[in-house]
């Protein structure tokens, strides 16, 4: 007995993790996922239903918003976020003074909440008090500025706070990948007459193209999953003009009570997820094993 | 004369060079200080406005530096003004944050530490196959797995509750813990664990008495990342509680939405930096160990 348990040492100390990620993580994965294939309103119901709910969150506008919300938010939040932050960490990795002062200020968002940004960017976006009223009391008195409160322009409010969230952890990304590269093959390019534009553009950023897919992979899965800044930025309005697919699935499900509804609009999010990180997963085993 | 006029140009060119370098010089400065404004902005006018009387505020503009040190708001986003029911203010939310937070920290870095050390000290057949298996919890989004999570909490009786939300973030926190031991434990030469092992050494004494003692920083990374996490979490705490046992976060927000009054812009800001205040600090404090997790951990929303 004594001697089975020292053998079993390892696997038993295991056992907890795994009994918890195997129920709370694959076993309720699953109970979504069967329950998107029912009828439940309120409370869950057991009897099969097919593909009822996927019909219904596809036919359904405000879920189409939502989507269409995503797609507009991850292109721009990829694009600003990469070219912000790759312009960031070329200038700073030019033997900058005070870099460590810099680099603590572009990246202290990723420290707090998006609750707690969010509440700053909606006191500075708001139009009566913020940004709007702020140019005209320098004199600028046509300006205007009432993104936040403009159905078609609120979802770009969105993009403003996201970009300014997470551009620095971008560029912290590149700034460690321009900084692992071997100074022998700058110094090379160097002396061959390659002005600085091109040992950049030629040469080393060809070189990041693991980071480049690293920040991609990492900001499409936050855009995906992005709830609390619309909660705390819009709450999803004005109107429904700014839904995103996570706050889609909180209100069908614990506003509305739809839980089948819900379920189907989770399990699309999760496919999404999964379409982007298995081959980015698949892509990282293989570079460990090749090591 | 050849000789003078190449150099005289080589000159020239030498001095044109050195004033584009001095120009882009400046130019990149300008573009990194333009940056850095646009950064702390948000930060500025956040201090700045909850510094101010309302009336300075619909005075001023958002930039406008405040007439005194007004620190009324700040109290009473932390303590309320005492007029009883319908005063919601911080402190109790903070006290929840506090006792949800060092608990989940605690027990999910533990587990983490645990299972680091097994997938890589104590290898068995199979093994790289559970460390994927823990792995994928990083990646789920957590839209997927609210549902049965709020009937099992109900179930358990532990919904609407500090205790509850100790077991969330415990859970989906094990994923992160794990990798982050499990890459720092990779590192360290087997071979010492295996002369351990023939000095009869057993699983526990060889992970307190080697393993333990050079974890520092990757405690210190864990830990952080956990906090961080933790602390900012609104999805789970709007979630699963509500009332009474809801984490700062969620109080934060249902402080600056709710509409009974007139909008006190200032005590939304006091309330916003203290909300983020415990994290600031952290990062300010341990900005490297704070990279290091964002860097290896970071998949997570």
């Amino acid at each position: 007995m004594f001697k089975w348990l020292e053998k079993n040492l390892p696997k038993i100390v295991m056992a907890p993790a795994v009994g918890l990620i195997g129920w709370f993580v694959y076993g309720f994965v699953l109970w979504t996922l069967y329950i998107s294939f029912t009828n439940s309103k309120i409370l869950p119901k057991y009897e099969l239903w097919g593909f009822g709910q996927y019909e219904k969150l596809w036919a359904s506008r405000k879920w189409l918003i939502a989507v269409d919300n995503l797609l507009i938010f991850t292109a721009l939040f990829l694009i600003f976020c990469v070219v912000i932050g790759i312009i960031l960490a070329i200038f700073l990795d030019q033997k900058i003074r005070a870099e460590g002062l810099l680099r603590t200020i572009y990246l202290y968002p990723m420290a707090l909440s998006f609750i707690v940004t969010g509440t700053a960017w909606k006191w500075i976006l708001n139009p009566t008090l913020g940004i709007q009223k702020m140019f005209r009391d320098w004199g600028f008195e046509n300006f205007t500025f009432d993104w936040l409160v403009d159905r078609e322009m609120a979802i770009y409010t969105i993009v403003i706070a996201g970009v300014w969230q997470s551009a620095g952890f971008v560029m912290a990304l590149f700034l460690a990948g321009l900084r692992s590269v071997e100074d022998e093959i700058v110094k090379a390019a160097k002396i061959d007459g390659a002005s600085l534009f091109t040992v950049y553009w030629k040469i080393l950023l060809p070189m990041m193209r693991p980071v480049f897919f690293t920040s991609f992979v990492i900001l499409v899965h936050i855009s995906i999953k992005s709830y609390d800044l619309i909660v705390a930025l819009t709450q999803g309005g004005p109107g429904i003009s700014t839904t995103m697919p996570a706050l889609y699935m909180t209100q069908t499900a614990f506003h509305k009570s739809q839980v089948g509804l819900s379920a189907a609009s989770a399990m699309m999010m999760f496919m999404a997820v999964a379409a982007v990180i298995i081959p980015y997963l698949y892509s990282e085993l293989r570079r460990e094993n090749a090591r | 004369m050849q000789d003078s006029l190449k150099s005289s140009s080589y000159q020239q060119l030498e001095q044109k060079s050195k004033y584009t370098n001095m120009f882009l010089r400046w130019f990149l400065y300008f573009i990194l200080i333009l940056f850095a404004s646009y950064f702390i902005f948000p930060l500025y006018v956040m201090v700045v406005t909850s510094l101010k009387t309302m009336e300075e505020i619909r005075q001023g503009t958002l930039l406008s530096w405040p007439s005194g040190l007004n620190l009324e708001s700040w109290a009473v986003a932390w303590g309320g003004r005492g007029y009883g029911a319908g005063d919601t203010f911080l402190r109790p939310y903070f006290w929840n944050s506090i006792k949800m937070v060092v608990p989940a920290v605690f027990f999910s870095t533990f587990i983490g530490a645990m299972t680091g050390y097994v997938l890589t000290k104590w290898r068995f057949k199979g093994d790289q196959w559970v460390f994927l298996f823990l792995l994928f919890g990083c990646f789920i989004p957590f839209q997927a797995i609210l549902l049965p999570m709020a009937r099992t909490l109900g179930v358990l009786g532990i919904s609407n509750s500090v205790i509850g939300l100790v077991l969330v973030h415990t859970v989906y926190g094990i994923p992160f813990t794990t990798l982050f031991f499990r890459n720092y434990y990779i590192s360290v030469p087997t071979e010492l664990v295996k002369a351990a092992r023939i000095d009869g050494a057993g699983f526990f004494k060889i992970f307190f008495k080697i393993l333990l003692p050079i974890s520092a920083p990757i405690i210190v990374v864990t830990v952080i990342w956990q906090f961080t996490q933790i602390w900012n979490d609104f999805l789970f705490g709007s979630t699963f509680s509500f009332g009474e046992a809801a984490p700062i976060q969620v109080a934060l927000n249902n402080m600056v939405l709710s509409s009974t009054s007139v909008k006190e812009y200032n005590v939304d800001m006091a309330s916003a930096i203290i909300a983020g205040i415990p994290t600031l600090i952290v990062y300010v404090l341990a900005g490297k160990y704070f990279i290091r997790g964002l860097t290896s951990g970071a998949v997570k929303g």
